[in-house]
């Protein structure tokens, strides 16, 4: 099969591509190149770059660069700046896949004349007893990736490769070793790519939109303190408010925003316990499952990339999808993907972001 | 060439009887190349390429006298970056691609210090050629202080560069350009005119550029500049036509080609056009694979294509400049690899419009 195989220059794509190749298929290297500004935390850096394209020389297999820095900031920065702006808690790395490694990248490919786009994700495709395929959790389920894998559709993971889902991330670095990719003991990517570690959110965000003071406030209106940019505000956090130390432990429950004025909410942990979510942008793989109409699909859910998963069902209330949890959960911070899989907790079947408006 | 990279190793700057060789060599190919320049020998400075020359001039001017560098937009980065980074200005060029003329003799006007004013001979992505008799006109009557640089590196293979040089004050040329070694150039400074040097140390090139000679890549240079001398005429006439087929043919049966200045403005080895309804980074995968080797801007420190500054700076649509494809035909160009050009073209674009 003609493979491109995206290159990140990371460990795991460069195994990869080694498996593509001993399996005997044709394979071109790519490194996408997303972020054109400043980074010290890996991804699009031009060192990345290097790695990715010496550990092509070494596998000898072609390899290229392609330039999308333009759909990166449409897609995946300016809607991460927009999220902060109007208080919505953001995922990058979720629509980065979602528009680049899948729409822009497979796009490409198939016009290119690949047949298939292959990534160095753990997570794997199975197919179900009727063939259809299905977006599964890795074999090494301390490093699943699944989650932020949730937006491929049905075409997309038919024409989609996982080579190195199925191994553990210990075996991907011990045959690194025994290829002797210069990779083998690069430690992962953690952060988001286009944030300086140096300047964090706080100096990337401040560049682009006004950040804003606000008062922290108790349940009972009383002062509790400051922040200084109520952008960076998250729903449930604890830490960074400005209050006083000691006493019963505190978090966000509100983002209140009123015309210029911005104030946080903090109180208890039980006031962020909730039964429901609503979601929005909803991704099923292939079209809406017909329980979530009926008496509701039961599902696992998970929250951020590597949370634990809960059991709730989903079903369609007052039009909005509503994610009914069997007990009650901690609110997911609007803006946050919300993925669905199968009750074994294998398969994702779905997922969508939780909408920053509860019609309830 | 051969011997000095083989079997000659002697520093050309020592005394004894090895070196003195070296030297010779060094000398008699400054000779040869201030003749074909139609300068003096003592003229002619051997850097690390282009890219030193340019930055030498850039610099070496703003430094000695503090003055300004002054440019146009759609320079090659290698005087661009450097104009920028001592804040000089940079002047708009015409939608064909020439410098604003109008333009920088107001700039002239309105800034007593300019130091330097450099403007390319030939652009690097579209051929365009700049009268630089025009250009030396505007500054002699309203900068007279200021050195004229040429970054003549694209004009060297196409054009007889005396004429340049009688001109300017200072050209830079690339060996490889001609068919010389890579990592060797070249700077023409008009005697009488001195910058700052880029490189301090063992005081070559009479103290203005420090740094062993590479005695191997300079007599190739010299012999490269001489055979593409004695072969131009034929050269150009012969791949004006090639390039005319090349590109008549794909316009022909594609459609949708769009060229961003006449040819009659370009040296005949440009074969720079817009492919509609294309990106270009598609389009040369696809040509690489098919073994036609081509370009579209510059690339960028990663390798990826970057947009063109050029076109941005012609004022070329940006949708259009999307599928800009830069193709080079040279003096060892044949027949029989525009004929496989025009059918990877046509396959890749037809291909790519319909996908």
């Amino acid at each position: 099969m003609r493979v491109l195989m995206a290159m990140s220059g990371g460990v795991d794509s460069s195994v990869a591509a080694a498996e593509l190749i001993a399996a005997g298929h044709d394979v071109v290297g790519v490194t996408m190149r997303l972020w054109g500004g400043e980074s010290d935390t890996g991804c699009c850096s031009v060192s990345d770059v290097e790695d990715a394209r010496r550990v092509a020389q070494q596998l000898g297999i072609d390899h290229v660069v392609f330039n999308f820095t333009e759909d990166f900031n449409r897609h995946v920065v300016d809607p991460y700046v927009d999220a902060h702006r109007i208080g919505v808690t953001p995922n990058p790395c979720i629509e980065c896949n979602r528009h680049l490694k899948f729409e822009r990248l497979s796009e490409r490919a198939r016009v290119l004349g690949f047949e298939a786009v292959a990534t160095g994700h753990h997570a794997r495709i199975i197919h179900l007893d009727d063939g259809t395929p299905r977006l599964a959790r890795a074999h090494d389920r301390a490093k699943d990736q699944s989650y932020v894998l949730y937006t491929c559709d049905r075409d997309e993971l038919d024409r989609t490769l996982f080579p190195v889902g199925s191994m553990t991330k210990d075996v991907v670095r011990e045959k690194a070793v025994a290829l002797g990719l210069r990779t083998a003991t690069k430690p992962d990517s953690q952060d988001v790519c286009f944030i300086s570690r140096q300047g964090g959110r706080e100096s990337f965000l401040g560049n682009r939109i006004p950040l804003r003071r606000a008062r922290v406030v108790g349940t009972d209106g009383q002062p509790e303190g400051e922040v200084d940019s109520v952008e960076l505000v998250t729903l449930g956090q604890r830490r960074g408010l400005g209050g006083p130390g000691g006493g019963p432990k505190k978090f966000v429950v509100e983002i209140k925003r009123e015309g210029e004025e911005a104030t946080v909410v903090v109180g208890p942990r039980e006031m962020l316990m909730t039964q429901y979510e609503v979601i929005d942008n909803i991704v099923w793989p292939d079209g809406q499952p017909n329980e979530v109409v009926g008496a509701g699909l039961a599902v696992m859910v998970q929250c951020s990339a590597h949370g634990e998963t809960a059991p709730a069902t989903l079903k369609i209330e007052d039009g909005g999808l509503h994610l009914n949890w069997f007990e009650p959960h901690l609110r997911v911070s609007p803006g946050q993907s919300v993925v669905f899989y199968d009750p074994t907790d294998t398969y994702v079947v779905g997922g969508g972001i939780v909408s920053a408006s509860r019609t309830k | 060439m051969e011997r000095f990279a083989r079997d000659s190793f002697a520093n050309p700057t020592g005394s004894h009887r090895a070196s003195r060789e070296a030297r010779q060599a060094i000398d008699e190919s400054r000779d040869q190349i201030a003749s074909l320049l139609g300068v003096l020998p003592g003229e002619i400075i051997f850097t690390s390429g282009g890219t030193e020359s340019d930055n030498t001039v850039v610099f070496g001017a703003v430094r000695r006298t503090g003055g300004v560098a002054v440019t146009s937009n759609a320079e090659h980065h290698a005087v661009l970056h450097p104009v920028e980074h001592v804040n000089g200005i940079v002047v708009p060029v015409d939608a064909g691609g020439v410098i604003d003329l109008v333009a920088l003799e107001e700039v002239l006007r309105q800034t007593p210090n300019v130091a330097v004013v450099s403007v390319m001979a030939v652009n690097n992505e579209t051929g365009v050629i700049t009268d630089m008799k025009s250009v030396s006109r505007v500054v002699r009557e309203h900068a007279p202080k200021a050195i004229i640089h040429s970054d003549a590196v694209q004009a060297a293979p196409w054009m007889d560069l005396a004429p340049i040089t009688a001109v300017v004050d200072s050209i830079s040329l690339s060996a490889h350009k001609f068919g010389g070694p890579k990592g060797v150039g070249i700077l023409w400074l008009r005697q009488g005119i001195s910058v700052e040097p880029l490189m301090f140390g063992g005081g070559q090139e009479r103290e203005r550029r420090s740094g062993t000679h590479n005695v191997a890549g300079i007599v190739g240079t010299a012999a490269a500049l001489v055979e593409t001398r004695a072969e131009m005429d034929t050269v150009v006439r012969r791949v004006g036509v090639m390039r005319d087929r090349l590109v008549d043919k794909v316009t022909a049966t594609v459609g949708g080609i769009h060229e961003v200045a006449p040819r009659s403005s370009r040296v005949p080895g440009s074969a720079h056009v817009c492919v509609e309804g294309v990106e270009n980074e598609a389009l040369l995968f696809l040509l690489d694979q098919a073994n036609v080797c081509a370009s579209a801007a510059s690339a960028c420190a990663s390798g990826a294509m970057e947009p063109s500054h050029v076109l941005h700076a012609m004022g070329v649509d940006p949708n259009l400049a999307r599928g800009a494809l830069r193709m080079t035909l040279g003096h060892t160009t044949a027949d029989a690899d525009i004929d496989l050009a025009i059918s990877a073209l046509t396959e890749s674009i037809t291909h790519l419009r319909r996908s």
